[in-house]
C-alpha cells in the first residue's frame, strides 16, 4: 500500500549565524492511510521540525517528502499551501482559533481558502460543529468558550476540507486531564472512521493512544513501537 | 471570498477600536480639509460664474493704470478724463458708455465717525448701465435723480449694519466730509461687502465734495458687437487720443470674459495650493496607516501562521491585510467627507454673517466619490508594504511566534 505521507532521509539544518543546527538528521517515517501514529520525544528532539515536514509546512534541507505519492519537497510556498489546505487538518496545542471570528466562521475559514461556495461552507461548518457537539455554540467567539470547547472547534476546523490526515500537535497539552481524554476519544473516533491521525507529543501517556509510536531523540528516530 | 476577507478585516479593526480610530483620524482630517476646501472653492467658482452671467458678456470695463496706486486711488497719477468717455462713446460697436467715480469719505451719523467708500453716480440715463453692471436694487426710498445735490443712497450695510447703530432711515441726515446730506434711498444687500458698505451720491455732488474736475475712475461700455473686437477698437482709439504707444498704455480695457478667466485662474491656483496643503496631511495619515498595519502584522504573526497552516496562500494573506488598510482609509475618508461637508456649510454660514453671500459650499458628486476613492487608495497603498511582509512570513516561524 502506498503511504499517505513518507519522509525519506529527511534532513533539516538551521543556520543561526555561523552555527549549524541539525534539527533532523536523516529521519525516515512512513504513515499509511488510516493509521494513528504518534511521534514522541523530549523537547529539543526535533519534534516540531518533524511536524513541519509531516504537515508540509516546510520543506527539508535534504531528503524527500511524499504526500499521497507526490514529492512535495521542492514545491513553492503557495502550492504547498494549497496542498496542505486540502489534505491536512491541523490541531494545535494552543487551539489557535481566530479570536475575532465565531466558531462557525473559524470552521469555514479553511474552506474559504479553498474557494468553497458560501452555502456549502455554512452547511458543512454546521455539520462539523454538530459532530463535535457544539451545535449550541456556533455563534460564540473563542473567548467565550472553555479550552475543551475551543479544541473541539479546532478539530471541526481541521476536518473542514475533508483532509486525509489530521496532524495534532500536543492536542491535550493545554487541557485538564478529563477534557484531554475526551479530545483523545474524538481523535480515536475519527481514526476509526478512516482518518489518518499523526500526533506529536512529549507525553508518554498521550502517545500510548496511537497504533505506533516513533521515538525521536536529537533529530533521529531511535525506536519504533507498534501496539 | 472578498466579502469574507472584508468581514475578517472589520472584525479585526473592531477588536482594536481605539487604534483604528486614531489611525483613521489622520485620514479624516486630511479628507475633511480637502473636501471642505474644494467644496468652498468650487462654490466660489460657481457663484462667480453666475455673477458674470448676470452681468452679461457685452460689458467692457475701462480703467486707468500705472501711476502709484490702484485705479481710482489718490496715488494714481493716471486717470480717465471726460473726453476719454466721449472717445469711447464714439467707437463703432459701443452702444453706450458711462463713468463712475469712486473714493473714500468721512461719514458722521448718529454721533459716530466712520470712513467708508463713496461712489459718484451719473444721474442721467447712463445710471441704468451702471446699475446693470452693479445690479443695485432700491429696497427703500428712491434712486438718485438729476439735481440731487445733497441727497444720498446708502448701501445696505451702511444703513442696517453695525457701523451706525441704530439703523439709518429715509430722511435721516448724515455728514460727508462735514457737509450735510439727506438719505433718500437704501439699496438691497448684494452680497459684496465693499458695495454694501458704500455711500452713493450724484456725480455732481461727488465732484464738488472731493474737488474732482473731469476725472472718471471707471468707465463702463456696453458693446453691441463682439466685445473682444470692440475692446480692440476702444484700445486703438484711446491710444491715439491719449497719445501713447502700443504696449505702453496707461489704461486698460477689459471684457467681462477676461475678468472671468482671470478670476477663475486665481481661484484655480488657490485651489491647487490649498488642496496641496491638505494633501500633505493625507500623506501623514497614510504613514499612520502604514505604521498601524506594521504593528498589526507583528501582533498577528501567529494568526498568519495559523491561516497559512490551514491553507491560506501568500496572496490570501496579502489580500486580507490590504483590505484591512483599505478599509481604514475608506472609513477615514467617509467620516472625513461628512466632516468636510459640515465644515464647508459652517464656513458658508460664517462668511454669510460678514455680509458676503458669494461663497456657497458646492457638493458635486465627483468630489464625494473622488474623496472616498482617494482615501481608499491612500489606505491600500499604505498597506502594500506591511501586507507584503505578512504574506512572506514563513508558516513555521509564524506559528512559533509569541
Amino acid at each position: 500500500m502506498q503511504p499517505i505521507i513518507e519522509l525519506k532521509d529527511v534532513w533539516k539544518i538551521y543556520e543561526i549565524g555561523s552555527v549549524k543546527i541539525n534539527a533532523l538528521q536523516g529521519i525516515n517515517i512512513k504513515v499509511n492511510k488510516g493509521e494513528f501514529v504518534s511521534v514522541q520525544g523530549p523537547s529539543g528532539s526535533g519534534k516540531s521540525t518533524a511536524l513541519n515536514m509531516l504537515g508540509s509546512l516546510d520543506i527539508p534541507t535534504k531528503g524527500t517528502v511524499y504526500l499521497d505519492g507526490h514529492d512535495i519537497s521542492k514545491l513553492t510556498e503557495s502550492n504547498l499551501a494549497t496542498i496542505r489546505g486540502k489534505k491536512i487538518g491541523f490541531v494545535f496545542q494552543q487551539f489557535n482559533l481566530i479570536n475575532t471570528l465565531t466558531a462557525k466562521e473559524n470552521v469555514m475559514l479553511p474552506m474559504i481558502f479553498q474557494g468553497v461556495e458560501k452555502e456549502e461552507r455554512v452547511k458543512k461548518a454546521e455539520e462539523l460543529l454538530k459532530i463535535v457537539d457544539l451545535q449550541d455554540r456556533m455563534d460564540n467567539r473563542p473567548t467565550e468558550m472553555s479550552g475543551g470547547q475551543q479544541q473541539r472547534v479546532a478539530i471541526a476546523r481541521a476536518l473542514a476540507n475533508d483532509p486525509e490526515v489530521i496532524l495534532a500537535d500536543e492536542p491535550t497539552g493545554n487541557l485538564d486531564s478529563k477534557t484531554g481524554v475526551s479530545v483523545m476519544d474524538f481523535l480515536h473516533k475519527l481514526n476509526k472512521e478512516g482518518k489518518t491521525i499523526i500526533m506529536v507529543t512529549h507525553d508518554e501517556y498521550t502517545a500510548k493512544n496511537a497504533d505506533r509510536i516513533e521515538y525521536l531523540v536529537d533529530g533521529e528516530i531511535t525506536k519504533t513501537v507498534k501496539k | 471570498m472578498i466579502d469574507e476577507f472584508i468581514k475578517l478585516s472589520i472584525g479585526t479593526l473592531r477588536k482594536r477600536k481605539l487604534r483604528s480610530w486614531l489611525t483613521m483620524l489622520g485620514i479624516f482630517i486630511g479628507i475633511a480639509a480637502i473636501v471642505s476646501l474644494i467644496s468652498l472653492g468650487q462654490g466660489l467658482k460657481i457663484s462667480v460664474e453666475e455673477e458674470f452671467a448676470k452681468l452679461g458678456t457685452d460689458k467692457l470695463l475701462i480703467q486707468a493704470k500705472g501711476g502709484f496706486g490702484p485705479p481710482g486711488s489718490d496715488l494714481s497719477t493716471n486717470y480717465l478724463a471726460d473726453d476719454d468717455l466721449r472717445v469711447i462713446e464714439s467707437v463703432l460697436g459701443v452702444d453706450e458708455a458711462a463713468g463712475l467715480l469712486s473714493g473714500s469719505v468721512k461719514v458722521e451719523a448718529n454721533d459716530k465717525v466712520r470712513y467708508t467708500y463713496l461712489a459718484g453716480m451719473p444721474t442721467d440715463k447712463s445710471l441704468s448701465l451702471i446699475k446693470e453692471f452693479m445690479y443695485f436694487k432700491v429696497e427703500e426710498g428712491r434712486e438718485l435723480k438729476d439735481g440731487d445735490k445733497h441727497k444720498v443712497v446708502l448701501g445696505n450695510r451702511i444703513a442696517k449694519g453695525d457701523l451706525f447703530k441704530p439703523n439709518l432711515k429715509i430722511r435721516d441726515r448724515i455728514e460727508l466730509n462735514g457737509e450735510s446730506f439727506k438719505v433718500v434711498g437704501i439699496y438691497e444687500a448684494i452680497g459684496s461687502s465693499q458695495d454694501d458698505s458704500s455711500i452713493f451720491i450724484s456725480e455732481d455732488a461727488y465732484r464738488e465734495l472731493l474737488d474732482e474736475d473731469d476725472k472718471w475712475d471707471i468707465i463702463i461700455a456696453k458693446a453691441s458687437q463682439d466685445p473682444d473686437v470692440v475692446a480692440d477698437r476702444i484700445e486703438k482709439k484711446l491710444r491715439k487720443h491719449r497719445n501713447v504707444e502700443e504696449g505702453k498704455e496707461d489704461f486698460e480695457v477689459s471684457t467681462t470674459a477676461e475678468f472671468l478667466d482671470a478670476v477663475t485662474n486665481v481661484l484655480g491656483i488657490l485651489n491647487v495650493f490649498l488642496v496641496g496643503i491638505a494633501g500633505i496631511s493625507l500623506i501623514v495619515g497614510g504613514i499612520g496607516i502604514m505604521n498601524t498595519m506594521y504593528t498589526s502584522v507583528l501582533e498577528r504573526t501567529q494568526e498568519v501562521g495559523v491561516m497559512k497552516a490551514i491553507g491560506a496562500k501568500n496572496r490570501d494573506v496579502w489580500a486580507i491585510f490590504l483590505i484591512e488598510s483599505g478599509i481604514l482609509g475608506f472609513l477615514g475618508g467617509l467620516i472625513g467627507v461628512i466632516i468636510g461637508v459640515v465644515v464647508a456649510k459652517l464656513a458658508e454660514f460664517i462668511i454669510a454673517q460678514t455680509g458676503n453671500s458669494i461663497i456657497k459650499a458646492a457638493m458635486p458628486w465627483w468630489l464625494i466619490v473622488g474623496a472616498l476613492l482617494f482615501s481608499f487608495l491612500v489606505g491600500a497603498v499604505s498597506g502594500v508594504a506591511p501586507a507584503y511582509r505578512a504574506s512572506k512570513l514563513k508558516p513555521t516561524e509564524a506559528l512559533r511566534y509569541e
